[in-house]
């Protein structure tokens, strides 16, 4: 290579400067993981507009059933969605939810424990579940999916078994009584803004009981955690070094190891952070119904994978986002609440969602092609 | 004090039974350009993990700077300065240029426990440092995977300047680049071996290695064939060393043979 290819190269690098072109502002949004979910969000809420729209379910009392039902899946979708990005999968989160419940419910009537021991401690065993999922996934560079697999089995078996053991049943029930002045029972169990509910009553702009009470009493404590979730996550990834890494982690592990991250703890992290969503919810779930079912939270990591799909993660990791995964359990919310107020037979619900699956992981793969093309 | 910036003194590795490398040495001083060639199999790529503190030599010695160093991990070797850029080159597509170009070393602002990832300093830096080696980012959040591979084979190199190399190790810079992108990234391995950085550059394209390298060691089966100066080797006898040159001679021999035949009929 002489002095000469090297000045004609340098001029031609100059060339193909001018060649790249402005990227267009739409370009940039459709780059953006969330706006399929963001899309279908607004589709969703048009349908149900036009089919629902005079039957009750956009008053104060069906929104907040809808967002509650999404509340609950949004809060397993985000922390599924956050380990999908860093490049595994938990499928033990259902299990987990229903492990839980025991974990609140047994020590709290059997043993005698206030409720809030019994809620920290269902807690404790959560990050413990998470940690060990996460250190075995690490350590024996198994795939996530079978590790977890496993998980499922045993913390569903572990719960049935240990509750039948001690209770004779695989219900307990009986929580409700507890709730009232426990010191922390209250973050999973009050619905809020009541005052704003009974305002907009007394103002006759919100459904009323016969006895002059408005029919919807508050925010439920669901959808407070869920927002307070979306935000926490999405501020996680965008805006601090452990966000960076967890793209990093799952983008490339091997990349992310040799320039110094610290990808073993970072996936450690996000598998103790799905435990203790389930946790969350299982906590709201068990203290809202005042009782635990053994059979808690079953296929709820699917329907947490699926959100975070329709959500725009990517099932090999590296890329994704928690508003994504938010707008994913909001359709899946809708459609599964909206779908009593239309004429369709409930039963359809489920192909929609695999519809809705399909459709998200073909959008995603095309933008992903997008994102990554060369010039 | 020597002259050299590092030396890898008779570097040894063995896996099990197998010799790795035997009695590997090289002595690099600020600005030079060594290339380490070799052919496939020859074991530049345990030499570049013993140089990147992945593995540990079982014999010889490293002295960076007079004092003998001993790599327990990849990030003692980054800490006192040896950068080595992998042919991976541990960048990640589908994330952007800042965050790839900051990725595990994250600038940070804030108050302690809630401290934020720098965003505007990271894509100013990163902006800046693509610009002083000629790649135009108009936008640092544009993903990586848009980039060419010889931009992309610049932003890794950059980064690992950036974080205080003083000793860069390039794993095959050039193998899957063209020849406009090859030419740019030996431009840039040039500019920065002038600002006092010492540079490793592995390869087996001789053709690529001859123009820029100051000296060359030649790696065959494990063993260095000898550390040469430009001024005393030519490229045809690099060449012809790095591909076991006895065979090439063979070949050459019968083909001359085959072509006497032919044109005796």
């Amino acid at each position: 290579m002489s002095l000469k290819s090297k000045s004609i190269s340098s001029k031609s690098s100059l060339n193909e400067d001018e060649r790249l072109k402005k990227i267009s502002p739409l370009r940039v949004l459709l780059n953006r993981p969330e706006l399929g979910a963001l899309g279908g969000s607004i589709l969703v809420f048009i349908f149900f507009g036009i089919v629902a729209g005079d039957t009750g379910m956009f008053s104060a009392y069906g929104m907040l059933n809808f967002l509650d039902v999404s509340a609950n899946l949004g809060i397993i979708a985000i922390a599924a969605a956050m380990l999908m990005i860093g490049g595994e999968f938990d499928l033990s989160i259902g299990s987990m939810i229903g492990f839980a419940g025991i974990c609140i419910a047994i020590p709290a009537i059997y043993w005698g424990w206030p409720l809030w021991m019994s809620i920290v401690f269902a807690f404790a065993m959560a990050v413990l579940v998470g940690y060990f999922n996460g250190i075995m996934v690490v350590k024996t560079g198994l795939p996530s999916f079978i590790v977890t697999l496993a998980m499922l089995f045993i913390l569903r078996g572990l719960t049935l078994a240990i509750t039948r053991l001690i209770t004779g049943r695989t219900q307990v029930p009986g929580l409700r009584v507890l709730i009232e002045d426990d010191p922390l029972a209250w973050l999973f169990a009050t619905d809020t803004f009541k005052w704003l509910f009974n305002w907009l009553g007394s103002l006759k702009l919100i459904e009323l009981r016969t006895d002059g009470t408005p029919l919807a009493t508050g925010i439920p404590p669901s959808v407070i955690w869920f927002i307070a979730l979306t935000l926490f996550a999405t501020w996680i990834l965008m805006k601090t070094r452990y966000g960076n890494w967890i793209f990093a982690s799952g983008g490339d592990k091997v990349g992310a190891t040799n320039v110094g991250v610290p990808v073993g703890r970072v996936k450690i992290s996000l598998f103790i952070g799905t435990a203790v969503a389930s946790t969350i919810f299982a906590c709201i779930q068990v203290l809202d119904a005042g009782s635990a079912d053994t059979m808690r939270g079953t296929l709820k990591e699917l329907e947490a994978i699926a959100a975070a799909v329709v959500g725009g993660c990517l099932l090999t990791g590296g890329y994704g986002s928690a508003i994504g995964a938010a707008f994913g359990a909001i359709i899946f919310g809708t459609v599964s609440m909206g779908i009593f107020y239309t004429d369709v037979d409930t039963d359809w619900f489920k192909v929609f969602l695999g519809a809705m699956m399909l459709i998200a992981v073909v959008f995603n793969n095309y933008i992903r092609k997008k994102v990554t093309e060369s010039k | 004090m020597s002259d050299y910036l590092v030396q890898f003194n008779n570097i040894s590795k063995f896996f099990g039974k197998v010799i790795a490398l035997k009695d590997v040495t090289m002595r690099l001083k600020k600005g030079e350009i060594m290339c380490l060639l070799g052919d496939n199999g020859a074991g530049k790529s345990t030499l570049i993990k013993t140089l990147a503190g992945v593995h540990k030599p079982d014999e010889g010695e490293i002295i960076f700077e007079d004092n003998k160093i001993v790599f327990d991990s990849p990030k003692d070797a980054l800490d006192i300065g040896i950068g080595t850029v992998y042919q991976d080159l541990a960048l990640v597509p589908l994330m952007s240029v800042t965050r790839n170009f900051f990725m595990g070393r994250e600038p940070q602002k804030g108050i302690p426990f809630l401290k934020t990832f720098d965003v505007e300093t990271a894509n100013r830096i990163a902006a800046d440092r693509m610009g002083q080696i000629g790649i135009d980012v108009r936008d640092p959040s544009q993903a990586v995977g848009t980039m060419s591979g010889g931009e992309r084979q610049c932003l890794a190199i950059s980064r690992a300047i950036y974080f205080g190399a003083k000793v860069l190790v390039l794993d095959e810079p050039t193998s899957a680049l063209g020849v406009h992108q090859a030419s740019m990234v030996l431009k840039y391995i040039v500019k920065a071996a002038s600002e006092g950085l010492a540079v490793i550059l592995i390869t087996h394209n001789v053709h690529h290695a001859y123009p820029v390298g100051n000296s060359f060691t030649v790696l065959n089966r494990g063993k260095s064939m000898g550390t040469f100066q430009k001024k005393d080797i030519s490229r045809e006898k690099l060449l012809s060393m790095m591909a076991g040159g006895e065979e090439l001679d063979k070949l050459e021999v019968e083909l001359q043979e085959m072509d006497r035949i032919h044109n005796k009929n």
